[in-house]
């Protein structure tokens, strides 16, 4: 018995520690990560999305902010929500490339402030559904959706049973996959790969054994260089046509990507935030980085230095005056 | 065979009964018919369908989608959470830092010196070296700094993890009460997927290093509250009345009988709270936990096996080190040796500390804390041309045995589409009455309720198809993993060579992140169900393998001996007396068997498993709770339910041995 309240009393003690040890309010929505700012270097910490022209952002603002700005940055993989979330909360100073969140975006900078809006990045992203151009060629009429249905026996798997198989990627990603085989009477089954990773990894594979398939995409993304693809079109897109994510039967829209920075890191980030807002570069040169990165296997920091070496004027327009 | 032998047939119920007491299965089956054969017919004119029916589930979207509102909108003013979580993860984030700045200021050198004597002093020489190349062999890989930070997230989450199990352990190991209470949910939680425990810490802390280290704690405590319960509980019973009768104190019992005596417990505690915050340090970069399991995850997501396998190497090397370490702490404490050697005791200790603050301070003057970048050593490239090269040759039209995408393809078409479409086709009640039979028959009317229930919940939270899906996965996993698992058991068992092989193997794919492999898996079968399995089945092959080695090894030899007498060839001994007599060793084999396929199949989700896997990565990576935690949720109940059905209990052990 007397053991078990020298257990509860300590216990007790312990808890009364936890307790007085921080009296007051703890915002643990105004915490760094323990790893920033070590050794009393200024640290900026970017959220590193999952796909490669992110990292290339990444990479490339990384490497700037290094070697010219004297910055230590830290990079931490979120997915897209989550980083908003991460982002507001302070733990993630800036997201480089945003797809669109109108739920997010009215949440943290319409209301709650948190968030600021960075600017364009300069890169248009669209999404689509694709297949590969050796195919395109010698079936021209399957980049018309109306005529998917005849090759769905040619693009069937043993995964997608007896239809044939749409290959989505990611579950982080923005897709109406499924709404839209339904509403556009399709005889496919979606398939969803679960990474990004693993989407390429089949891509690569079924374009080594010249093998039809059909697949959710987006541009601009590095594979192209590698897999050509070509856009099977789907009915056109109007404003608003994607209201009701359970109707939607039309394309993806094209969506000019931007940049997201924490609010007060905006505000008191110096150099870093106004280096960031700054940051603006073009399909291409965010493509090049990507297949040095994805493709040719490169460090991030090795394709970063390289793009820095050959492209001054670009980002020189990026350092703050 | 059952009739022949059957003595003179009794007539009357007392004969059957008497009967049935010598066969209790045929009982059990026999009451469990009589149960179906009057709840089947109602429940089927109530709710006549194939899948659970809709009217009895309940949909939680609604209630947990505004709970995750409404703690977004609260997380910055709400009290609960700045007196409460807030303080929590402060702490955790002032711990993990304080022991990463801590390692860097100490330096490489100091740290790879310090590791070294710390085995030196626990373990002998041979594993002091072995330590000190590890850390070497972090810092050429170029891993340095993420090691440190995933060292010192490990640090914090193990240390809280010891303190919090050790707590529960004493208070379980000292009040029966207690014990009764914690014992069946400690034994659950030590059978969960631990991605099971990711979302609920992020619906509270965010993404970041505190939720990874609580998700980390909750996962790692388990096992040392358990051991330290039933190294409190195993005291030596004559030990005790002698302390007792010299009159000590409860505390006097407890800190100078009870507790020495449970030293070893407590240290195979320790060793395996460790590996498991270290796998699932990994698993936690899925929410931000940094360090080494982040580069995995961000070599994953840009294809790159080679850098993954340099980020999963030093993870692989820590946890040998740190297994091997805590290890030969509890074999000496065994062997309760004094301590020889040149240095005994506390001097050992003194010298270990004084080397170390010299290697860390000639590492401050010399100025070479940070691991110098020249000397990495770059393996992602020709790992990668491995992989590479691997993946071309194997992946179709191989002659004679065909591709690895065909033999994927013939395994989702001809084993995963008929088993999972079967079960999806059996009428519910039907899945539960298999259930209660099977977990009835292996195991006692508890286990069974448990197992029925936990199916039930699955249905009422409207997830039986999905879950039934990664049932299907789970089933081919685990008879896949068995036949090879027993298989190559047999071959270790019978070999002194072969076990010497394969154990480093096994070591390695036993700690192994699963994150590296995933993305030769698919390059090898095709994004799908099947790469999923092949991921399972490499996860779970060492544990099984291992638990055929050993049961088959223990074998008396006294039977095996009277059984050559006799004439018996190897292939007889082996199926007549090896075989049988290892019965409880392969019964927890299939055990162990199932609950690591389960979490790897979830794994699974990444790489196309689809089903519970996916909704739950779909969870974290939109911020949908609804999805993620019922889908969590399932995950559990699949879990428990799979582990009571393949859990012997003691009493039936014994008797089958």
């Amino acid at each position: 018995m007397r053991v078990r309240k020298r257990v509860m009393g300590a216990v007790a003690a312990g808890c009364a520690l936890v307790v007085l040890s921080g009296c007051g309010a703890a915002d643990m929505t105004k915490e760094a990560s323990p790893f920033a700012n070590a050794q009393g270097a200024k640290t900026v910490t970017l959220s590193m999305q999952s796909w490669v022209g992110a990292q290339a952002n990444v990479a490339v603002a990384k490497y700037l902010l290094e070697h010219e700005l004297g910055y230590r940055v830290d990079t931490v993989q979120v997915d897209e929500v989550p980083a908003w979330d991460a982002l507001s909360q302070g733990r993630v100073d800036a997201i480089l490339e945003d797809w669109g969140h109108p739920e997010q975006e009215k949440r943290y900078v319409e209301e709650k402030k948190t968030i600021t809006n960075g600017g364009d990045l300069g890169v248009t992203g669209h999404i689509g559904w694709f297949v590969p151009t050796y195919f395109a060629e010698q079936h021209p009429d399957v980049t018309d959706w109306k005529n998917l249905n005849k090759y769905a026996d040619e693009l069937r798997t043993p995964e997608s049973g007896g239809k044939g198989q749409l290959l989505d990627g990611s579950p982080s990603y923005v897709t109406n996959d499924k709404a839209l085989v339904e509403n556009l009477d399709l005889d496919f089954q979606v398939v969803f790969a679960g990474s990004e990773a693993a989407q390429i990894t089949q891509i690569k594979q079924f374009a080594k054994q010249q093998k039809p398939f059909l697949t959710y995409w987006y541009e601009p993304q590095w594979l192209f260089e590698k897999v050509p693809m070509t856009e099977v079109k789907l009915p056109a897109y109007k404003e608003g046509c994607d209201a009701d994510p359970e109707k939607v039967a039309c394309a993806y829209p094209h969506t000019p990507l931007q940049k997201y920075l924490n609010t007060d890191f905006a505000k008191t980030g110096g150099e870093a935030a106004e280096f960031l807002k700054n940051f603006k570069w073009t399909t291409e040169d965010q493509n090049e980085v990507s297949l040095m990165i994805a493709d040719q296997k490169m460090s991030a920091e090795e394709a970063a230095k390289k793009w820095v070496e050959g492209h001054e004027s670009t980002w020189k327009a990026w350092l703050p005056k | 065979m059952a009739t022949a032998s059957a003595p003179v047939p009794h007539t009357g119920i007392a004969g059957l009964i008497r009967g049935l007491q010598r066969r209790p299965a045929v009982g059990k089956l026999l009451l469990l018919a009589v149960v179906a054969a009057v709840l089947v017919p109602i429940v089927h004119a109530r709710w006549a369908s194939g899948a659970w029916p809709d009217a009895l589930t309940v949909d939680l979207s609604g209630p947990l989608g505004s709970a995750s509102e409404w703690i977004i909108d609260n997380r910055d003013s709400h009290p609960l959470f700045l007196y409460f979580f807030g303080h929590i993860s402060n702490a955790v984030t002032l711990s993990v830092r304080a022991v990463y700045l801590a390692l860097l200021a100490v330096g490489w050198a100091g740290v790879t010196a310090a590791a070294g004597l710390i085995a030196w002093r626990v373990a002998g020489v041979r594993l002091a070296l072995t330590t000190a190349v590890a850390f070497l062999v972090c810092g050429l890989l170029g891993m340095w700094v993420p090691t440190m930070q995933t060292l010192a997230l490990m640090v914090v989450a193990v240390v809280a993890s010891v303190v919090l199990g050790a707590l529960l352990g004493l208070a379980a190991g000292l009040s029966d009460r207690m014990y009764r209470a914690l014992r069946p949910v400690l034994d659950t939680m030590q059978v969960l997927p631990a991605f099971a425990y990711l979302l609920p810490v992020v619906l509270v802390f965010g993404i970041g290093v505190p939720a990874a280290v609580l998700a980390t704690v909750v996962y790692a405590a388990p096992p040392m509250a358990r051991l330290t319960a039933l190294g409190l509980r195993g005291a030596d019973e004559g030990v005790m009345e002698a302390v007792d009768s010299l009159g000590a104190t409860a505390r006097q019992r407890l800190l100078t009988a009870r507790l020495p005596l449970a030293r070893k417990e407590l240290l195979l505690g320790l060793n395996q709270t460790i590996m498991m915050a270290l796998s699932m340090a990994v698993i936690a970069s899925v929410i931000g936990a940094g360090g080494l399991g982040d580069r995995v995850y961000q070599a994953l997501a840009s294809v790159d096996v080679g850098a993954a396998l340099a980020a999963g190497i030093p993870i692989v090397l820590l946890a040998v080190v740190l297994d091997r370490t805590t290890g030969a702490a509890g074999e000496r404490i065994g062997a309760s040796e004094p301590d020889q050697g040149a240095l005994p005791g506390g001097r050992g200790w003194t010298a270990a500390a004084a080397v170390t603050v010299v290697v860390a301070l000639a590492g401050r003057f010399a100025d070479r804390l940070e691991w110098p970048d020249a000397w990495t050593v770059a393996i992602a490239e020709p790992v990668n041309n491995a992989v590479g090269w691997m993946t071309d040759h194997l992946y179709t039209g191989v002659p004679l045995v065909g591709g690895t995408a065909d033999w994927a393809g013939h395994f989702t078409t001809w084993v995963l589409d008929p088993v999972r479409d079967g079960l999806q086709w059996l009428p519910w009640w039907s899945v539960l009455l298999i259930v209660a039979a099977l977990a009835w028959l292996i195991g006692t009317w508890r286990t069974a309720l448990t197992a029925v229930l936990a199916m039930a919940a699955i249905g009422v939270l409207g997830v039986w198809k999905p879950s039934l899906d990664t049932l299907s996965q789970v089933l081919a996993a685990v008879a896949v993993t068995l036949v090879l698992g027993v298989a190559t058991g047999i071959a270790a068992a019978r070999s002194a060579r072969v076990d010497r092989m394969l154990r480093p193997v096994l070591d390695v794919f036993q700690t192994m992140p699963q994150f590296v492999y995933l993305i030769p898996v698919v390059a090898l079968f095709g994004v799908g169900r099947a790469p999923a399995v092949a991921a399972a089945v490499v996860y779970a092959l060492p544990a099984v393998v291992r638990i055929t080695a050993q049961g088959l090894r223990q074998v008396d030899p006294g039977a095996l001996e009277s059984a050559r007498s006799l004439g018996a060839t190897s292939g007889q001994q082996l199926r007549q007396v090896q075989l049988p007599l290892a019965r409880s060793a392969l019964l927890l084999a299939v055990n162990q068997g199932v609950v690591l396929v389960l979490a790897v199949v979830i794994i699974g989700g990444l790489v196309g498993g689809g089903a519970l896997g996916y909704d739950v990565v779909f969870g974290l990576a939109q911020g949908d709770l609804a999805t993620g935690l019922v889908a969590g949720a399932a995950i559990v109940c699949l879990g428990l339910m799979l582990d009571r059905v393949t859990q012997p209990t003691e009493r039936h052990a014994k008797k089958g041995a």
